[in-house]
């Protein structure tokens, strides 16, 4: 990879560290991302960044999922130290940020029963709940955003507090989310979300914002979402029962 | 045995044939769960004098189970859980069943391995493999390698036989006083690329595996597959023929064949018994069906799919997935299988969670068609084989549509 920003057509992908932060299926993120910008036409490349590596700054879009207290510590010590993503933030990368890594964008967050400094490229802050949220989430998005209601399945004990720099992603109405009334964060190009599922499989429109944020674009090419669509229905309706 | 514990067995296997009798179950469970109210010891008494063989680990433990069992029948009868029911209620009932024997193989689910280990003083524990398994509750894979790690140390006389190509099974069992070690492959290996002994990246290369920060590292395995046989200690290769699909049955069977021989059976006895073992509750069963030849392989985790696409031939395959309890309500591991092993084979998709599987599977760009029922899959498949791959609840639905094969 170049090390300037890429003014190629190809749109680069990046995987925060799947060695560390990989426990609900989150490939499938990235999956779900490279497939739909091919069936545009778009040319993808993936990237899958491990720990050891250095964090490449001039990819468009950088995913990072969920995971357990201690690589989720040693994640956000290597992400601080590397500073190769805050760069790529700074110059405007789309990010999607799901549990573990969701937190560890904020200012703190909590692992092994101590406070961790997070990343502070979202102004919030995690801490620990007293009940663990494992089930069906629902919301519905931040209507700026243009998005049909938010589906996932979360499974977390922290809960999360949001500061002003950030607009919560979803009112929640099913679910607990950050504390059971809000879900999530967004504020310029990044995305956090408790919502694995995977995400993004369960919520195809929310891949369409990011790979719109990374190109530039107001619009895509449609899709034959039929199948998604009736995940959606069903799991939709599951979390109301 | 004390008096208490003779009347807790009996009632126990009162209480099983009656569960058997009413339909309600094989009675596995809850012969042993009436058992140790009456008697709390009851599954030490029942393990007393006995020699013991556990096996556990997140997948291949029933079959492997089996084949000890099976190999250690050389001996003598040998008391076994074969319905994989693994927890101590399980064990109780099964050795209340069994009566005085004096061997008996255990199958033990990998939370409760410490507590068997105290309760039934075993000779020999196999441990085959850990990887993730029921996200929604189960322990993360490091915590349950220290559980582990915590048991034998406690445990010093116990002989482990322990599988050399899984980091976590092996830093599990490495402070052990004995240790045999096996190579039955690893497949999944997505749950040990950090090293659990120091953080550091675990490096691969050609089925050798060592961390890049300390010491551990693959240890020289005793026991290995090579070609459609197994290698013992003594360099000798013995042909395994068996009835059971795919390589993962043959490390499961070299598996058996080391613990086989911490009891003092020789490979060349044991052998023949391995291919006795058709099937394992319902597990690699063949039915026949309207000129279809069904076989219903169970998969219950990222790495045991991996397993079934080896063992599936190439044909028609149904795929059904649940997300009920016993499954795990979170279906996000489908996106931790590829699915790529079934492209140019007719695939068909059912079960509550059809819907996860069909978006997983267009990204993975493997064509499907979803049924409704099963009776449907079998309509939409042409006379010939049909395999059937499911999770743990969409299997037994299945079973019992076969009239529960074993």
């Amino acid at each position: 990879m170049s090390t300037e920003r890429s003014t190629e057509s190809v749109l680069r992908i990046v995987w925060i560290y799947p060695d560390l932060l990989s426990t609900y299926g989150d490939r499938g993120n990235m999956l779900i991302l490279a497939r739909r910008a091919a069936l545009r036409g778009i040319p993808v490349e993936t990237y899958q960044v491990r720990s050891d590596q250095a964090m490449p700054s001039t990819a468009d879009i950088y995913l990072i999922g969920g995971g357990e207290d201690g690589p989720q510590a040693l994640a956000a010590q290597r992400l601080i130290a590397d500073g190769g993503l805050h760069r790529a933030v700074a110059q405007g990368a789309a990010v999607l940020a799901v549990c573990a890594g969701y937190q560890l964008f904020g200012r703190s967050f909590y692992a092994k029963g101590a406070q961790c400094a997070g990343l502070d490229l979202l102004d919030i802050s995690s801490d620990r709940g007293e009940t663990r949220a494992v089930g069906e989430v629902r919301g519905d998005i931040d209507p700026r955003l243009g998005l049909p209601p938010l589906t996932g399945f979360e499974n977390h004990g922290g809960r999360t507090h949001l500061g002003p720099g950030v607009a919560p992603l979803a009112r929640v109405t099913a679910g607990i989310g950050n504390d059971g009334h809000t879900e999530g964060a967004w504020h310029g190009k990044i995305l956090g979300t408790y919502a694995h599922g995977p995400a993004l499989a369960r919520n195809p429109d929310i891949a369409d914002l990011l790979l719109r944020w990374a190109i530039g674009a107001d619009s895509l090419a449609p899709l034959d979402d039929t199948w998604a669509d009736r995940l959606r229905g069903e799991r939709l309706a599951a979390a109301s029962a | 045995m004390p008096l208490r514990a003779k009347v807790a067995t009996s009632v126990s296997r009162t209480a099983a044939a009656l569960s058997r009798a009413a339909g309600r179950g094989d009675g596995s469970v809850i012969g042993g769960w009436i058992g140790l109210k009456i008697d709390p010891d009851l599954l030490r008494n029942l393990a007393s004098g006995r020699a013991i063989a556990l096996v556990s680990g997140t997948n291949g433990k029933t079959t492997t189970t089996r084949f000890a069992a099976a190999a250690l029948g050389v001996l003598g009868p040998v008391a076994t859980n074969s319905f994989g029911a693994n927890m101590p209620t399980g064990h109780t009932s099964a050795l209340a069943k069994a009566g005085a024997t004096p061997f008996a193989v255990l199958e033990v689910d990998e939370h409760y391995l410490a507590r068997v280990i105290d309760e039934t003083t075993p000779r020999v524990v196999a441990l085959l493999n850990l990887s993730r398994d029921q996200l929604d509750r189960a322990k993360e894979v490091a915590m349950m390698a220290q559980l582990w790690r915590t048991a034998l140390a406690a445990h010093p006389d116990v002989h482990v036989v322990a599988n050399a190509d899984d980091p976590m099974v092996v830093w599990s069992a490495v402070g052990a006083g004995h240790v045999t070690w096996f190579s039955a492959g690893q497949r999944w290996t997505d749950d040990s690329w950090v090293c659990p002994e120091c953080g550091a990246p675990i490096n691969r290369a050609q089925g050798d595996w060592w961390c890049t920060g300390c010491t551990l590292r693959r240890p020289q395995a005793q026991w290995t597959v090579e070609d459609d046989g197994v290698v013992d200690p003594r360099g000798d290769w013995h042909l395994v023929k068996l009835q059971l699909p795919g390589h993962v049955n043959l490390g499961n069977a070299a598996t058996a064949l080391a613990v086989a021989a911490e009891f003092g059976v020789r490979p060349i006895e044991a052998v023949p018994r391995l291919a006795s073992v058709a099937s394992v509750a319902g597990r690699y069963a063949q039915v026949e069906r309207d000129g279809r030849t069904i076989r219903l392989l169970l998969a219950k985790n990222p790495a045991s799919w991996l397993e079934a696409f080896d063992m599936a031939e190439e044909a028609p395959t149904l795929l059904s997935i649940n997300a009920r309890d016993p499954d795990g309500f979170d279906t996000s591991w489908l996106y931790d299988v590829d699915f790529s092993p079934l492209r140019g084979r007719p695939v068909l998709i059912t079960g509550d969670r059809a819907f996860d599987l069909a978006v997983r599977l267009e990204v993975n760009e493997v064509p499907f068609r979803h049924v409704h029922t099963f009776d449907e899959a079998i309509r939409a498949t042409p006379p010939g084989r049909l395999e059937v791959i499911a999770n743990y609840t969409a299997f037994q639905d299945i079973r019992a549509e076969l009239d529960r094969v074993n």
